[in-house]
């Protein structure tokens, strides 16, 4: 039981910063994973909403699309696509939004779009923007789950799908973005956190038996690191057979 | 009213060559059936329109059906890459494919407009992001009241809108639920429509937060049962998240997706 993944650790940081009760827009994928995993253990009351637009959802299995029957017959509410955008995202209700990101930059802003070459012609085309250019504006406050390496955290983003900080301190309020922006990035290393003067990402936290050499390494900029650096403990007992359990659920819903 | 059609006579009546062809559905009750006939039919330079292109884009690009993607998500949930979306931005294959990207609250809001017979529709979206500079149906607009800067997209009036539902009845009143998407502002923005379903019966039961589409406003009905497999229809099937996992090798090989296709065009009618 005590044999866990640097991705395991990732989504049981991830979890953790998720406060009870809160009401969040989530993403497919790692956050997805993730924001289950924190109703399972911590978190019970924390309010799942889903692009899809389903409101309240209790899953008991993890789904694999954000668009699940799961999400839709454990919600507390289902609503149009227009309406989960338009009176639901849209002024403010939603207090988290949880995301990934293809790359993402000093300032937190994440490319979902294309990698390399020109817009026309990529070198790699992503999916693009779904939900998440509206999702990092105006929910409350923003939280990005990545795993860190040097192709993921660049200096500056290809495509800016979704803005974090712009260009910097000042660039939110400029735009009229009324949300917070993002304020911890999550990855299988440890967690950065918007530096409250110049906004750039800092390393603030390792996870249990990482280096901070590990993490510069893994960074396409100069990375800054926090005066005190704190550690995160590794995931518990609990909060390991919680999260196989969860995987466990989607596996036997694919059976 | 609405015309009891099947699949393949409802295809060819509604959707031509060069169309603009909405297929709606958000991850649930996706059109594949539709989508299927269309490919079968060999309809050439459509233009379609998609918040979550998904595996039944995948198909139809692979398929040289399409000449330009409105969309805003192109990805098979859960899974990764849609590889025949990828293989015809990134390398032509087996054609060129023209973009017009958004994202999901501009999508939304576009057909909502369309319905609305409005020109454009307001939101607070995209400001700071690279899509602006990259798609023109999306401007910057001033509040005629307040002067604030918001993000005006053109609304989306497509030729043809086809959505999947749970069932109509004779008349092709036509009722769907659970999660609903866009699907009514797809049939109501467009100039025509074409809906599958599960089942036609007789009388159709109230169900809670059901949506029903008045046969008038419904160009014609084709029954197509499992029609949206491999996504699913809420009472009727569940997702089948193998069939996804299943499209990647697939899709990742030229070959294989040229066997795929041969395949689906043989297969009269059915869904596979």
């Amino acid at each position: 039981m005590s044999e866990f993944s640097s991705d395991d650790f990732m989504t049981v940081a991830a979890a953790r910063a998720l406060r009870n009760g809160v009401t969040l827009f989530v993403g497919i994928g790692l956050p997805s994973t993730a924001a289950n995993l924190a109703r399972r253990t911590h978190a019970p009351d924390l309010v799942l909403i889903y692009e899809s637009g389903c409101i309240g959802s209790k899953p008991t299995t993890l789904p694999l699309s954000i668009g699940d029957g799961e999400l839709a017959v454990t919600a507390d509410s289902v609503v149009s696509v227009p309406e989960i955008f338009n009176y639901w995202l849209q002024p403010g209700r939603i207090e988290v939004g949880f995301l990934g990101a293809a790359q993402i930059d000093r300032y937190a802003n994440i490319n979902t779009t294309v990698i390399g070459g020109d817009y026309d012609k990529p070198k790699v085309r992503l999916p693009g923007a779904g939900g998440a250019p509206e999702i990092a504006a105006l929910c409350g406050e923003v939280i990005v789950i990545v795993r860190q390496n040097e192709r993921t955290f660049r200096e500056k983003v290809d495509f800016v799908t979704s803005v974090g900080y712009g260009d910097g301190p000042g660039s939110r309020e400029k735009l009229g973005l009324p949300g917070k922006g993002p304020i911890k990035v999550i990855t299988d290393l440890g967690v950065l956190e918007p530096d409250p003067e110049t906004c750039e990402l800092t390393m603030t936290q390792l996870h249990e038996g990482v280096d901070i050499e590990q993490a510069k390494e893994a960074t396409a900029w100069d990375l800054k690191v926090a005066d005190e650096l704190a550690t995160t403990g590794p995931p518990s007992a609990e909060e390991l057979t919680a999260l196989r359990d969860l995987l466990d659920t989607q596996k036997a819903a694919a059976a | 009213m609405a015309e009891l059609l099947s699949l393949s006579e409802a295809v060819e009546k509604v959707v031509h060559d060069g169309d603009s062809v909405a297929f709606e559905g958000f991850t649930h009750l996706i059109p594949f059936a539709a989508a299927h006939e269309v490919i079968r039919q060999r309809r050439r330079d459509l233009t379609v329109i998609r918040l979550t292109p998904d595996v039944i884009f995948d198909q139809l690009i692979g398929a040289g059906c399409v000449r330009k993607l409105v969309f805003s998500w192109g990805g098979n949930p859960g899974v990764g890459s849609l590889h025949r979306f990828r293989d015809a931005v990134e390398n032509d294959w087996p054609a060129p494919l023209e973009l017009e990207e958004h994202s999901h609250a501009g999508m939304a809001n576009r057909f909502a407009a369309g319905a609305s017979n409005l020109p454009f529709a307001v939101l607070r979206g995209y400001v700071g992001t690279d899509l602006p500079a990259r798609t023109p149906s999306i401007k910057p607009i001033e509040c005629p009241f307040t002067g604030e800067q918001l993000t005006a997209v053109s609304a989306l009036n497509p030729d043809v809108g086809v959505i999947h539902a749970q069932r109509a009845d004779r008349e092709g009143n036509v009722q769907l639920w659970g999660i609903v998407g866009v699907q009514k502002e797809t049939v109501l923005a467009s100039e025509r429509s074409l809906v599958t379903v599960e089942e036609i019966v007789d009388e159709l039961e109230p169900v809670p937060g059901a949506i029903v589409l008045p046969h008038w406003t419904v160009t014609c009905v084709a029954e197509a049962p499992n029609g949206a497999h491999p996504s699913y229809a809420q009472g009727y099937y569940d997702r089948d998240n193998e069939a996804y996992r299943a499209w990647d090798p697939i899709a990742r090989d030229r070959e294989k997706f040229q066997q795929w296709l041969e395949e689906i065009c043989a297969t009269e009618g059915a869904n596979a």
